[in-house]
């Protein structure tokens, strides 16, 4: 049995919803009633049947969706996808490697045949089948990594690994939260970090360059990430600000549980094999209040969460202005009993 | 966030005497399948089991990258190192299993550099065989630089020559041949990235040779592994465990801690990539670091110590492990 793709949009009528079934796997992203940074980064093994980790490249109901947004802001803006020179041989790596894991987990969905450097590979909820020859761009539409991550959901972005340090040098962003690929592109861990509050000071940014710069092939790492959004809208990008900014401005006590959205990035880091690059795929869940609320254990610990948020990090995630209508909303299916540990609902 | 890496369960299927001193050893999968994807200058670290004993070494893989049916890795024999090359030589036959690391790379290529220079020592040619054999698939820009100390003893350069002509050049010490460095260097055009790997000596004057003719830090890439060195036995205490080991002359403090069951992160055995940095709780006595991980601040302080290269000599030293 294969997945039902939705159709739906993620602007313009917004018409973007989660299925009763897509509501309880959400990653929710707090394992307790409050939040501070942590380097909360684990092995990227596979999870529970049912859950988003149960493939390690997950694809679920909203991709078909999600792709035709993507090919939407490529033709507006191409800056999304950007790859310098050297990292042709990372996009190769990455191509191979999310056809892989596409093929293996959704093997009714995604087919790659390999023989020798001819490969075939077909796409059917896209309706594509290519043959190509592995390693050589001419054969392909695209670059590797663009062809490849116009079939993917969540951003990727590809950092080459040099002079003990990670450096952005390719990525296909287009569903990320208020950063820009063509802004840090070249850049390197410390220099596209600098604007994150308070985690300089505790001196993340330094172990977190040590863990990632010592990942293994093989050994996968992952965390989760999170912040809000108003509307369903992937494409939350500085280019787009006066598109998106002024929604925040439109929340109400009376739409809350349909305008604002929790954003939960599941963040993966793999080690590429012939480029010895480190890929960083960026996926985006999102799902609104109403449809949290439907799961009280997360109602009520949401609410704790954003009421207790240090200002610094509500500032930087962009919920200063609308912060005190969504704990208002949230307050009220909060009846102050004890939540269970752990992230999955009740 | 244990950093260690996957394990491959291999079996030897060919061993292939070069010359007089190094024997090259193929591994496949047991299982039959194919082995992951490397990159140039990638390493394996390979388990030998010896009776009571295991060592591990790295070893540079010198195969095609773009060919993952087999790895292959050349060991120079070293009759006064800690064993480990004479077991792979006199004990090492095909058919036997064994196990290996998955591939790290430590001596990564620069892919923005507009041409490779590289420069090998002895058996240090074995990174640059892969790295060669990747860059000319991809149609890359290199020279190779080879000094061996007689013609028999030039590992594979008669196979260098043949598939890479004159972008190999090679020198023989028992001719009196030596590289021009200040030539060489001084005569590369602008976006060179420089790769050295040979005996330290060899190392030290290529970085302080490119470093005088303004070479930028980041163009010059060496690979540094130190074999742990054999030495005086010495008595360690592991606080966190609460074991008390004592460390055998030919084995390093990281096999003497693994064989009493703690198992510290590593990745390269060699003193570089800072895997296995220990903290030292107290100690009476002198250290013979041998890392290129610690800073010197750090070696005089006494505070830290690199297990997989480095001893010590005294009274007592008790480590945070």
């Amino acid at each position: 049995m294969g997945i039902t793709f939705r159709k739906e949009t993620f602007r313009d009528d917004f018409t973007f919803r989660n299925s009763p079934e897509h509501i309880r796997r959400f990653p929710f992203p707090f394992h307790e009633d409050a939040y501070m940074y942590a380097v909360n980064i684990e092995p990227h093994v596979v999870g529970p049947k049912g859950s988003v980790l149960e493939n390690l490249i997950d694809v679920d109901e909203h991709y078909v969706a999600e792709m035709q947004d993507r090919a939407l802001v490529l033709a507006e803006d191409p800056l999304r996808c950007q790859s310098l020179p050297h990292m042709t041989l990372a996009g190769w790596d990455l191509l191979e490697l999310l056809m892989e894991q596409q093929a293996l987990g959704y093997p009714e969905h995604f087919t790659l045949t390999r023989d020798g450097d001819r490969w075939r590979w077909i796409n059917r909820p896209l309706g594509i089948d290519d043959t190509f020859t592995f390693g050589d761009t001419s054969t392909l539409p695209y670059g590797p990594m663009e062809y490849i991550t116009r079939q993917s959901q969540g951003d990727f972005c590809i950092l080459d690994q040099r002079d003990g340090n990670l450096w952005m040098d390719a990525g296909m962003v287009t569903t990320q939260a208020d950063w820009s690929l063509d802004f840090d592109i070249g850049m390197n861990f410390f220099e596209w970090h600098a604007p994150v509050p308070l985690a300089h000071e505790k001196g993340i940014f330094v172990r977190a360059l040590k863990f990632l710069t010592n990942i293994q092939q093989g050994k996968p790492a992952r965390r989760l990430n999170w912040t809000m959004t108003i509307n369903p809208r992937l494409d939350t990008s500085p280019e787009n600000y006066h598109k998106w900014g002024p929604d925040r401005a439109t929340v109400t006590p009376e739409n809350v549980g349909d305008k604002v959205h929790l954003r939960v990035e599941l963040q993966s880091f793999w080690r590429l094999p012939r480029s010895n690059g480190i890929v960083f795929p960026i996926r985006c869940y999102l799902i609104k209040m109403d449809e949290l609320a439907t799961q009280p254990k997360w109602a009520r610990r949401l609410h704790r969460v954003i009421r207790d948020l240090p200002d610094e990090l509500a500032n930087y995630k962009g919920l200063t202005r609308y912060r005190p209508a969504l704990v208002e909303w949230l307050s009220k299916l909060d009846d102050g009993s004890a939540t269970s540990p752990g992230f999955g609902p009740d | 966030m244990s950093t260690g890496t996957t394990k491959l369960d291999v079996v030897v299927s060919d061993v292939v005497p070069v010359n007089e001193l190094v024997t090259r050893f193929h591994f496949r999968r047991r299982d039959g399948a194919l082995l992951p994807t490397f990159s140039g200058g990638a390493h394996v670290v390979v388990e030998m089991r010896d009776g009571e004993r295991t060592r591990l070494n790295p070893y540079s893989l010198m195969g095609s990258p773009l060919d993952t049916r087999e790895y292959t890795i050349s060991v120079r024999r070293d009759d006064v190192g800690r064993g480990g090359s004479l077991f792979m030589h006199r004990r090492v036959r095909p058919g036997l299993e064994m196990v290996i690391s998955y591939p790290v790379n430590l001596f990564s290529l620069d892919l923005r550099a507009k041409k490779h220079l590289m420069l090998a020592g002895g058996i240090g040619i074995t990174p640059f065989m892969a790295q060669t054999a990747q860059l000319a698939g991809e149609g890359g820009n290199f020279e190779l630089h080879y000094t061996c100390r007689t013609a028999s003893l030039g590992t594979y350069a008669d196979v260098l020559r043949e598939r890479y002509g004159r972008r190999v050049r090679l020198y023989h010490d028992d001719r009196g041949e030596r590289i021009d460095l200040d030539r060489l260097l001084s005569s590369q055009p602008l976006g060179t990235h420089l790769y050295v790997c040979g005996p330290a000596g060899m190392i030290g004057w290529v970085r302080e040779c490119a470093a005088a003719l303004g070479w930028p830090p980041e163009t010059v890439h060496f690979e540094h592994f130190a074999a742990p060195q054999p030495g005086l036995p010495f008595d360690v205490m592991l606080a966190v465990s609460g074991k008390a080991i004592r460390v055998g002359e030919q084995q390093s403090l990281l096999e003497a801690i693994e064989a009493a069951g703690v198992d510290p992160p590593y990745l390269c055995r060699g003193g570089v990539c800072g895997q296995c940095e220990t903290n030292v709780v107290s100690s009476d006595g002198k250290f013979i670091h041998n890392d290129h991980w610690l800073s010197e601040d750090d070696h005089r302080s006494g505070c830290k110590i690199m297990p997989c290269v480095s001893r010590f000599e005294g009274k007592s030293l008790v480590l945070e492990r």
